[in-house]
């Protein structure tokens, strides 16, 4: 199990906010933070992680006091067995790809395996400068799973890839869970790799969890009955006559769905939406808006 | 011209610099990294020479190691170091002159390098110490060698401590700067002017040396 009841005074874009978060994760489980930008979410999963001391609270993991400043115990990042695949990727630019996996794992054969899932064998040689971000974005994750931990914590971790090495390293992702038991933390705004992932969704907003359940439960309304639907993204809003029509993405492809009055009113550009359909007409159900 | 004050300048320059490397790199990744409180005086107080005339230096220098000090009669008692007017005197001197432009050029070479990196590090299950040696020393490494550089060319061209804490005594302190002024007392400004040369030469090249490790610095990174 895995608690934390911790406070920490932070500044968004709107003003000052306080993270506030006071949660119970179980063990061997994928829970994805979601959340706008500066709701928290990164914060969070550094003071999981040990880099970020909270003004206050007490957090616990795996049977350990990691951080209780009432009885002077705190746990430094180096012992705590976390895994952290930062944002902007943090690869020592000093080192090879190899050297970057093989920091911290002295099991040469380990090393080649990660190097290997997450694609990297052709750049094995190479110094993160020579890199792209996807392929810094990879490193970075393969040098995390590298080091074994017990909690893998994922800030935005595939954000820079195209859709065909997201799905690839999202299988990479879950097949460490199912091979070492690893509890996972994942911070991110994607949907699809959200309902892909995550077991449990915490979806953040300034500072707050303000819901939580099955990526079904979260994102999906229970009034909806549908044959089908699927989690998308609004691309662009056309006016065709007197219709609108919304160019919804899914992943690498999109789909064109004609809008109602009432739709056009609310919907708008980078909203996440539903799509769903029982037979013929699809509608459009927004679950995270972009824009206020 | 004779070759003996010019290497004892080599000799006097690549023997504080490296003493500077040994002892200011951990003192440089000591005022970077740690928190204490007095850091700030610290700090300043090593930055002093910098500020202060190097005869002023060189003086107090003298009446601090002379036998006639406490210090300076310690050190003559009990290991027999005399450091007035000898070769040992020269470097401990050089060493303090110098300090601040290798403290200074390494100190910032540390705090350039993103705490990030030094986060990664920890998450991967690396302590203080291991960290600094994996990541913080050799991403730090061009500034370590600008700062030898640098430390090297300032002892070389060195006058006033020179003069003042080991007078001019030949194949003992007379260095290339001490003989380039012995030479203009003679009028003989064609030697002189030979040792002038030779010194531009090597801060020329110390510099140069500086700018391509900088340059190789920001290729890498």
């Amino acid at each position: 199990m895995i608690f934390a009841d911790v406070t920490e005074r932070l500044h968004g874009t709107s003003g000052p906010f306080e993270l506030s978060v006071k949660l119970e994760l179980e063990e061997r489980k994928t829970y994805a933070l979601f959340g706008c930008s500066g709701s928290g979410k990164t914060t969070f999963l550094r003071i999981l992680a040990g880099l970020v001391e909270p003004d206050s609270g007490r957090v616990e993991a795996f049977g350990e006091l990691w951080h209780a400043p009432a009885r002077g115990i705190r746990v430094p990042s180096e012992k705590r067995g976390v895994g952290f695949v930062f944002q902007d990727y943090a690869l020592f630019p000093h080192l090879t790809v190899r050297g970057n996996v093989a920091y911290s794992c002295r099991d040469h054969a380990l090393v080649d395996v990660w190097i290997k899932r997450t694609g990297l064998s052709e750049l094995a040689g190479k110094k993160p400068s020579r890199l792209s971000g996807g392929q810094k974005q990879r490193v970075a994750l393969a040098r995390a799973l590298a080091s074994s931990p017990r909690l893998l914590l994922l800030d935005e971790p595939l954000s820079a890839l195209d859709s065909t090495m997201r799905v690839r390293l999202q299988d990479v992702i879950a097949t460490y869970r199912a091979e070492t038991g690893a509890t996972i933390i994942l911070a991110s705004h994607d949907l699809p790799e959200v309902f892909r992932l995550a077991d449990e969704v915490l979806v953040l907003e300034e500072g707050k969890i303000i819901r939580k359940g099955t990526p079904r439960e979260v994102f999906l309304p229970r009034d909806v009955s549908s044959k089908f639907s699927v989690t998308g993204q609004i691309l662009a809003i056309d006016k065709a006559g007197v219709l609108s029509v919304a160019w919804v993405g899914f992943g690498g492809s999109a789909a064109q769905i004609v809008l109602t009055d009432a739709d056009r009113e609310y919907l708008s550009v980078g909203d996440d939406v539903l799509v769903a359909s029982k037979a013929f007409q699809a509608i459009l159900w927004q679950t995270v808006r972009r824009n206020s | 011209m004779d070759i003996g004050p010019i290497l004892l300048s080599l000799r006097l320059a690549l023997c504080t610099s490296v003493i500077l490397l040994v002892v200011g790199t951990p003192l440089a990744a000591f005022l970077a990294y740690g928190r204490f409180p007095g850091k700030a005086v610290l700090s300043s107080l090593l930055t002093l020479p910098i500020a202060i005339p190097p005869t002023v230096i060189g003086f107090y220098m003298l009446l601090f190691l002379s036998p006639y000090s406490p210090v300076g009669k310690f050190l003559a008692e009990t290991i027999g170091l005399k450091l007035i007017f000898s070769f040992q005197g020269l470097v401990f001197a050089s060493v303090i002159y110098s300090l601040p432009f290798f403290l200074g050029s390494v100190r910032t070479a540390m705090e350039r390098v993103d705490s990030t990196l030094l986060e990664a590090s920890h998450t991967l299950g690396k302590g203080s110490f291991a960290t600094f040696m994996h990541v913080s020393l050799p991403l730090s490494l061009p500034g370590m060698f600008a700062g030898f550089a640098l430390s090297f060319a300032h002892t070389l061209g060195e006058f006033g401590v020179v003069l003042m804490v080991g007078g001019n005594l030949p194949g003992e302190t007379r260095t290339m700067s001490i003989e380039l002024y012995e030479k203009v007392e003679q009028s003989d400004f064609a030697s002189a002017n030979a040792y002038a040369l030779l010194l531009i030469g090597v801060s020329v090249a110390s510099i140069l040396f500086v700018h391509a490790l900088e340059r190789r610095a920001k290729a890498v990174l």
